[in-house]
Order: C-alpha cells, then structure tokens, then sequence
C-alpha cells in the first residue's frame, strides 16, 4: 500500500481561503519532495516525457531530486523549460506527462510530476537564478523582436537570449506576464512568482519594454524592418460573448474584464485605485479554467452564493480536475446540464436573473467528447446581481488590421507553417494567437519551436 | 515612467497636461486617445490626446478632476513623473471626406474637437465649431481655437460669455439656417449632451458622429469593458472607436453603463480627499 497515493500538497485551509486571495497550495517542502521522488521508476523510454509539450526529460530530473541533487534537478528542467514555478501550478499535467506515468496502468496514482517540477522552480527562484547572466548575454548580432509577453512569447524570448541573439519584448499592458498576470489569478498563480521568473529572463539580457502596443506605438512595419526577426506571441485576448439577449446590462461582465480588475489591477486590495463591485449572488457561464478561476474570485470578493453554470455535463468539464475540487471546497455550486438563453432584467439596467434551458448529453463528437441538446420548455431562472461571461477567447482584433501583409484566418489565427512561421518571410507566431484560446504549456511549447526555427536561421 | 514637463491649471478642475513620450507623439493622430497610470497603484485611465508634438516628443491632454484618480493626477507637478502612457490607441478621425463639418463640443470635449480644428484648417476644409460650458471660466481654450478660425460660436448655459443656452440650441439655430450646407456633425461631451446633438441633427436630416468617452481597462480589446451595441452589434469604444455613428447606438444601454461604478467612485473620491 506504501505507493499507492502521491504525496498530497498541503492547502490552506479552507476558511481562511474565502478572505484571501493568497495561493491555495504550498510548495512540497525538501523532505516530501525526496519521498515523491523516490515513487519514479525511471523507465528508460519515459513515457511521460512524451506527454511533454516542451520535452522535459522528465525521470531526469525527478531522480536528481531523488538523490538530494537539487541544483542538476534544475540545470536539467531549467534547460528546455524557462518557466518551471510557473508550468508547475498551470499545466495541465493530468492530461500530459501524468497520463502517461506507468504507475497509471497499475491503478496506482501517478507520479506528481507537476508537484515536483514546481519544487524545483520554486527552489531556483529562493536560490537566485541559474544560469548566470554573464555565460550569455549578447553574443550574436542579430535582433529578435517579440510582441507580447505571455507563455508563448516568454519561452521564445528565453531560448533565443540562451543562444544568445538580441531579444526584445514589447508588452501594451503596464506589466509583462500576458495571461499569466491580467488573467490567472494569484491564489492559483502567485504574481511574485511570475515577476520572479520574468526577473530570470531579464538577467540573461532579455530587454523588455511595457506600454508598446504593435501598431500603434510602433508599427508592426517598424519592427520588422528594424528586427532580423519577429515573434508574434499576442494570445487570444478578446473575449468571446455568448449573443444572447441582456448582455449588455450593467453587472454582465467579460471573465476578462473581471480577472483583468482582480488580478492585473489588484482591485481586491485597499491600496488599489480601480474599482470592482462585489456583487452578492454570481453566476459563472463557463466550465473551463477560467470559469474556474472567475468563480473563485468571486467567493473571495466576499459573494453569498456563487454558481458556475455549465451546458454539458460534470464529466466534459474543460477545466483541471484539481481547480474543481478546490472551488467545490470553496463552496462554488456546480450546476451542469444547464445552457443560458437569456439574461435578465427587472429595472432595464441591472441584470437580475439568468434564464436557462435544461440540456442533455448526446452522443460523443470525433474527439471522444459528448455535445448535448437543449430540452424544449424547461426554461428556469436563477436570480443574480452579477453575471461573467467565460466561454472562451478569440486572437486580438488589433492583429488583423495593424500588422501589414499578415495573413489571418476567419476567427484571426494566424495560420503557421511546420517551423512556426508566418507567411511574413522573418515574422514567426505561436501559441493562442496561431491557435485559439488553449493552454499555457502548449503555448510554451510554440514559443520554444518558434525559437528553435529563429535560432537555425540567425544565431550564426 | 513618463515626465510631465507643463501642467497649466485652465479652470477649475481642469488642468492642461504636456507629457514627453516620443514614440506616441510620432505616431498620434486626431481623435486618438492614451491610457494612463498614475502611480502603480493606479487605475489605468483614458484621455484624449489633445494636442501633439511630434518633433518635441510631446502629447497633450486635458485632464478633469472628476474622481479620486483624476484628483491623485491632479496632484502631479511639472516635472514629475507618471508611471504609465499607453498610445496612441483607437482609430484617428477623419473627417476630410466631408465638405462641410460642424464641430460641437460641450466642456472637456473640446479636447477632441480642437485637434480636429487643427487638421481641417490645414487641409483648408469648410468648419465652423460650436464650444459650449456651464459658464465663462470653464469655457478652455478659447485663444487657441481663434488662432485656427472665426467661425467659432460660444454658449454657456447662464450667458456669462457668447450664446446664453445649451449647444444644441446652437446647432437648432446653424443647422435653421437653410444656407449652413453642413454635410457632418461631429459632437463630443457628456454623453447625454451627444444625445441631443444627435436628436437636433436628426430633424435637419445630417448626420452625427460622436466620441465615446467609456470605461476602460487595457483599452487594446481585451476586457470588453468598454463595449456598446451599434446596430445590434457589440463594438468594442477601445479598437472599433472611439468614434461612432450616432444613428446606430443604443443610447439608453450606453447611458446606463456608463454609470456602472458610480457609487464605488464617489466613496474612493471621498476617501482620497478626505471628506468621509
């Protein structure tokens, strides 16, 4: 029995997470690390590795941390991931290395391989960073122009300073970080940590510069002409809206602008300037991370009932299965099978209820994953004051009428050929703006593609 | 950080700006606007870029005390510096395809209007401008605007300078006149004020266009904050704007959204000054 369940992280304790917007989980300290370690077979053909979107050598590092060798743990990770605190409490390691663990096979729980790359991020980031910037600052002449400073663009941005090309970051909002700053919020992401490991890019001789808006503040033409290369990192930051009448109404809000407030603008804390209203009975449209999340900062703004509503089932639930259970802790009502028509008014101004249409599942589409109908006349309401709109994102408009000659498609991706290159013959993309809203990790993994291709081409 | 390097105080509660910030100077145009922090606590906050130097590096905007960010901006001195400016963003204006415009503007709209009068003139476009207040001491940058024209018509609501009433008996009394030939209103103010611009306009069949001055948060197209409907469609005020047909919007919702954060505004106002 002795290796049957991982080690669990330790969690703040319930009560004292619904007051606080500090991480809900704490870092495995050494002594569990080692034992959670020990649990890896070290297969040699590492099938989790496999899983890996950026190729972590995953039992590589985990049997350094084994054998108390923290430091080539992180040499190791630290090697093709520039972001491991960060990948560590995001990804969805669940569907990817995890899946893949062989203690799976043997209805054991598999190896916490997020748990441990976080470990190992946060130890490097206690420490004082690894490498050293002087092993590799500036030791090509060529110039690497990266537009925005999400997952994507930061892990393009690490490889191509590691190999030492001239990069710099151009980020519209006030702070770097994308969707790891305006949109995760801090009881999942802690914003120290993402200031932490974008300091690390920063001391390899990343330059990055906030308040530059592509095509604007400098035109997408400017760059380049100016850069040997250009990486377009910009996300899938417009918020999608569902089209149905009241969405309008004041207390309807975009899950963008609602984490934007919280977390960018930190409007939960008394020294911030922005406002947000905190509304009593909140209703989430959405069943992804982001539902989630805006679900959870919803409770912690001080809510008396918070409901996350979902038109499929528990089960096709996008989010991480860990996310659900913290929020189900927290006490957000999970109702499924529920799909929203309309969203409501009694004074014409404030919105006051939610009508819905009960919904069943239908049979599973080519991906495995089951679609639903609508049931005719179960319509219901539930009353709210505030309604968030979480059902995804689109790339930013601003791409497809600023950035000259750019081929965009019908939603505004940015189609990419197999070296993640546009049809720009020096302008590279990767991550949600090639792709659609999707996950940081996968993100990273573009970006580091994308860098590899540049690298070929202009680290000579 | 960004260095305001002149701050005039025009009337009360409005103060003239000048901040160095090259790359917005040389890339602004009429109609567009900057998003602004003051402090890094603060909120991200939009203006209109009301004047620009692209050789000195400078943008210009009016700025109105009319919260408790406004007045944490107010505070900054010439010289000091702002942690934050974003631009230019939105769409510039143009205008020049019209042959006869009519610039409207009540209060700090004449931001947005008078680098439009700039442009016109030196396109040597046909344009008369009509510049309403309450009163004659918040009526701004009266000098500057005679420099560009004559055809400049005054209102202050209680006849303390020029045209006693509102604007829109103005516009009534141009618009009246069967030779004015004006093919364009652009009309910019409290939005209640463009409103009835519109509604003026609408009876003599010409056409307005406005200025949305909405709530905004990175005012690059990700928060939805600033959306209204215009023909039935979302619009986004930050990157389909800040100009928009007045015949398509919803007036009401646009009304009422704007007062979204009303009550919260006026405590962190009171809070700032120190009056509660």
């Amino acid at each position: 029995m002795l290796d049957v369940k991982r080690n669990a992280l330790r969690e703040l304790p319930i009560k004292e997470r619904l007051t606080t917007f500090k991480e809900t989980t704490f870092t495995y300290d050494d002594e569990t690390a080692i034992k959670e370690a020990k649990r890896c077979h070290k297969c040699k053909n590492a099938p989790c590795a496999k899983g890996c979107p950026v190729g972590v050598d995953i039992p590589g590092f985990i049997s350094k941390i084994a054998c108390h060798d923290f430091d080539s743990a992180a040499l190791i990770l630290k090697s093709v991931n520039a972001l491991p605190s960060i990948c560590g409490r995001v990804c969805p390691q669940e569907e990817q290395c995890e899946k893949f663990c062989v203690k799976c096979k043997a209805n054991r729980e598999a190896v916490a391989t997020g748990r441990l790359e976080r470990f190992i991020g946060d130890y490097l980031l206690n420490k004082g960073n690894l490498p050293k910037a002087s092993s590799v600052v500036s030791t090509k002449t060529s110039k690497i122009a990266v537009i925005g400073s999400g997952p994507a663009s930061l892990s393009c941005a690490n490889d191509c300073a590691m190999a030492g090309l001239d990069v710099t970051v151009f980020e519209s909002l006030h702070s770097p970080g994308g969707v790891l700053t305006y949109g995760i919020p801090e009881f999942r992401l802690p914003k120290d940590l993402v200031n932490a490991e974008i300091e690390s890019l920063k001391n390899i001789g990343v330059k990055i510069k906030v308040n530059y808006l592509i095509g604007k503040t400098l035109f997408f033409k400017e760059l380049v002409e100016q850069y040997n290369a250009v990486f377009i990192g910009t996300g899938a930051g417009l918020p999608k809206f569902l089209g149905i009448e009241g969405e309008e109404l004041n207390g309807v809000y975009s899950a963008n602008e609602y984490l934007t407030r919280t977390n960018l603008m930190k409007a939960y804390s008394t020294n911030s300037q922005t406002p947000i209203v905190k509304h009593k009975n909140v209703i989430v449209l959405g069943g992804g991370n982001v539902a989630f999340d805006a679900a959870r900062t919803a409770l912690r703004l001080g809510t008396e009932s918070t409901i996350l509503a979902y038109r499929r089932g528990h089960n096709e639930l996008r989010a991480r299965h860990e996310e659900i259970v913290h929020a189900q802790q927290e006490g957000v009502q999970i109702k499924t099978l529920i799909a929203p028509v309309k969203i409501v008014s009694t004074d014409g101004v404030n919105v006051t209820s939610v009508e819905f249409v009960r919904s069943e599942l239908s049979e599973p589409d080519s991906s495995g994953r089951r679609g639903f109908t609508l049931i005719p006349n179960s319509n219901f309401e539930i009353a709210c004051d505030a309604t968030i709109v979480a059902i995804g994102t689109n790339p930013n408009p601003l791409i497809k009428g600023g950035f000259d000659g750019l081929i965009t498609d019908s939603r505004g991706c940015i189609p990419v050929d197999s070296n993640f290159k546009t049809n720009l013959d020096t302008v590279y993309a990767g991550g949600d703006a090639t792709t659609g809203s999707a996950t940081v990790i996968s993100a990273m993994g573009a970006g580091k593609k994308a860098a590899a291709s540049i690298i070929a081409r202009f680290a000579n | 950080m960004y260095q305001i390097i002149s701050k005039k105080i025009l009337a009360q509660d409005i103060i003239e700006y000048t901040i160095f910030a090259p790359d917005v100077a040389s890339r602004a145009n009429p109609g567009q606007f900057v998003i602004l922090r003051t402090e890094p606590d603060g909120e991200r906050l939009p203006f209109t870029i009301c004047d620009f130097d692209r050789r000195a590096g400078t943008v210009v905007m009016l700025v109105q005390t009319v919260g408790a960010s406004t007045y944490i901006l107010s505070q900054k001195e010439n010289g000091s510096y702002i942690s934050d400016f974003l631009g230019p963003l939105g769409n510039a204006t143009d205008l020049l395809m019209y042959n006869k415009i009519l610039l409207v503007s009540g209060g700090i709209g004449i931001a947005v209007t008078y680098p439009q009068a700039k442009l016109l003139h030196e396109h040597s476009k046909s344009f008369e401008m009509i510049i309403g207040a309450r009163n004659y001491d918040l009526l701004i940058y009266k000098e500057e605007v005679k420099r560009i024209t004559d055809s400049v018509h005054f209102t202050t609501d209680d006849g303390s300078f020029g045209f006693k009433g509102f604007v829109t008996d103005k516009v009534r009394e141009l618009l009246s006149n069967e030779n004015s030939k004006f093919d364009i209103i652009f009309a910019v103010g409290p939005l209640p004020m463009m409103r009835a611009v519109f509604n003026v306009a609408r009876e003599f069949s010409v056409n307005t266009i406005i200025s949305m001055n909405s709530i905004m948060l990175d005012g690059t197209g990700m928060c939805g904050c600033c959306r209204l409907t215009v023909n039935g469609k979302i619009k986004y005020a930050c990157v389909d704007g800040p100009e928009f047909d007045a015949n398509g919007i919803d007036w009401n919702e646009t009304i009422n959204r704007s007062k979204r954060f009303k009550e919260i505004e006026a405590e962190h106002y009171c809070k700032v000054r120190g009056l509660c």
